[in-house]
């Protein structure tokens, strides 16, 4: 089941340079929440924070608290390894590992977690990783061939696949489809609306009939210029959002006034 | 903006120039390398006629050349073995491990490491390194001298092949480690990050983004590695003294020879067939070393296949 995601205060660097500033909102479980605005607001680096990949940046750094149903991600005690485990992701171009077959990237996440799994396990979290990632009827008849000979959109639901097969709380996409054609952009989200019975999911799109599409809450987020930080401008239900913004900047955006 | 007339001749002029000049440079590489095996050939056929006596080879060429095939060989699959993990270490260390400022300073440091002539290698085999190892050598025959390779009687110098094999690795770990560094900092980066959006500890990582990706990439550092220990004559003429036998044994003082060394330390006392023979040998090597990068660039380009676009 999916979990809480509560942001207190965070701000974001990367060294010396504030990237986002102060930002607090409460993700609820179960829902999909879609971060959106102009490039360079932040927002796909707010993502990363979420799963502690943000560090993985030399010099990048997070202030302020994340928490995740309560416990704080960024306590001295936690190790970044297994919040990843906790909090999956998705990234914006497909990234199957080349050398190894479709199977095996399905279950490349679970034989870091768990100990060796006999055949027949493997071949239960296989399928169903690939059913709930709409992939298993394309691909069922070459399992063992390499994941880099599927299509993009394929390709792109195999990582879905391979994030969820370990069962994560919460999964993170940054721009999931902007690689995308649009055939293959539906099936994600559709899948997306089905993932959320499992997943809190929180999707980072350039795309604003996407967020619209996909999300119960909307993010908005802007930037004041070049070289100032990034910030939170609104945060409400998506249909809110979208129809009836509370801040002139939001309505400019979501109107293409800019962006 | 200006714009030139449409007759304008000068920078097709400098195309032509260029085009020249670099067809020039393929042309002439390619009539090196036909006049170089034409030399080879030509010189040797004379030592390979089975009829032909040849003073330093009695018992005809193949029983000349075969034990040397064979310490050429030996020596340089010795030096592959110690330096391809530790170029892989040093590599991955420089590329995923060290901190920005080490790493770049390490990375310095191996290039000067290539710089050294093997001349200097030879010398520091001979004065450094033998005498260093020679008790080892003792402490292996003694304790584990029931594995043939590490039989007895040991060379009281420690001049033996496996010195050589050492010298070598130390010699071609430069340029393996530089390659590997190379191919490691290639990996793309979102491959870095699906396995650490997947739990993957940096270890993990590498295991499953970093080393696949760079397969091909070590391929062709070791075979090129391969390709250097193959044709290093100075530091094996240095440390070793010729005895042309073929033995695995590693420690003993009856050591194999390679072709390299051998043409250099005959060469300036040979005549007559002599002469043709170790020219012979030299064809040996080049054929040999032709071979191995062959195998390695097919091995390489189909590897490259089966990677996909990506």
């Amino acid at each position: 089941m999916g979990k809480i995601i509560e942001l207190d205060r965070v701000n974001v660097f990367y060294g010396s340079f504030l990237a986002v500033e102060d930002v607090s909102l409460t993700i609820e479980p179960q829902t999909v929440t879609a971060f959106i605005g102009p490039s360079g607001c932040g927002k796909s680096t707010l993502l990363r924070t979420l799963n502690r990949m943000h560090e993985v940046i030399p010099g990048a750094r997070v202030d302020g608290e994340i928490l995740l149903d309560g416990a704080n991600l960024y306590d001295d005690d936690v190790d970044p390894v297994s919040v990843r485990r906790e909090v999956g992701m998705v990234f914006q171009r497909p990234n199957p590992f080349p050398t190894m077959s479709i199977r095996d990237n399905v279950l490349a996440g679970y034989k870091l977690n768990h100990d060796r799994l006999s055949k027949s396990d493997e071949d239960e979290i296989v399928e169903s990783a690939l059913k709930s990632a709409n992939l298993w009827k394309e691909v069922k008849n070459r399992l063992a061939k390499p994941g880099g000979g599927l299509s993009g959109g394929q390709q792109q639901r195999l990582c879905i696949a391979r994030a969820i097969a370990i069962r994560p709380r919460v999964l993170l996409m940054d721009e999931p489809t902007s690689a995308l054609d649009p055939i293959s952009t539906q099936a994600i989200e559709d899948l997306v609306s089905q993932l959320k019975k499992d997943y809190t999911i929180v999707i980072v799109t350039h795309n604003m009939q996407q967020a619209a599409r996909v999300s119960d809450r909307t993010a908005f987020f802007n930037i004041a210029g070049e070289g100032e930080p990034g910030k939170l401008v609104e945060f409400d239900d998506t249909s809110v959002i979208f129809s009836n913004p509370s801040k002139k900047n939001t309505e400019d955006y979501i109107s293409g006034r800019f962006g | 903006m200006t714009s030139a007339p449409l007759n304008a001749s000068r920078p097709r002029r400098a195309d032509r120039v260029f085009r020249g000049i670099s067809t020039g440079a393929g042309v002439l590489i390619l009539a090196v390398l036909v006049l170089v095996a034409a030399f080879l050939v030509i010189q040797a056929l004379p030592a390979i006629n089975p009829t032909a006596h040849i003073d330093a080879a009695p018992n005809g060429f193949a029983a000349f050349v075969g034990p040397l095939v064979f310490g050429t060989l030996f020596s340089a699959v010795l030096a592959l073995m110690f330096a391809t993990p530790l170029a892989i270490g040093i590599g991955l260390f420089i590329s995923h491990y060290a901190p920005r400022r080490l790493a770049s300073m390490l990375g310095y440091v191996i290039d000067l490491l290539a710089a050294i002539p093997s001349v200097v290698y030879g010398l520091w085999g001979i004065q450094v390194v033998a005498p260093f190892l020679q008790p080892v050598y003792q402490w292996l025959s003694d304790n584990w001298g029931f594995i043939p390779i590490f039989e007895g009687p040991v060379s009281g110098t420690g001049r033996t092949i496996l010195t050589v094999g050492i010298v070598l690795a130390i010699m071609i770990l430069p340029i393996m480690s530089a390659l590997a560094r190379e191919v490691f900092l290639q990996t793309p980066r979102l491959h870095e990050e699906a396995a650490l959006a997947l739990g993957a500890t940096r270890w993990e990582m590498i295991q499953i983004a970093v080393i696949p990706f760079a397969r091909s990439g070590l391929l062709s550092a070791a075979m090129l590695g391969l390709g250097r220990a193959l044709g290093e004559t100075m530091a094996v003429a240095m440390v070793l003294s010729p005895a042309a036998a073929v033995t695995f044994k590693l420690l003993t003082s009856e050591n194999p020879s390679t072709i390299a060394s051998t043409i250099a330390l005959d060469f300036p006392e040979s005549s007559g067939l002599d002469v043709n023979a170790l020219i012979a040998a030299g064809l040996v090597l080049f054929a040999i070393t032709m071979v191995v990068n062959s195998f390695a660039r097919a091995i390489v380009t189909r590897h490259r296949d089966t990677m996909g676009e990506n």
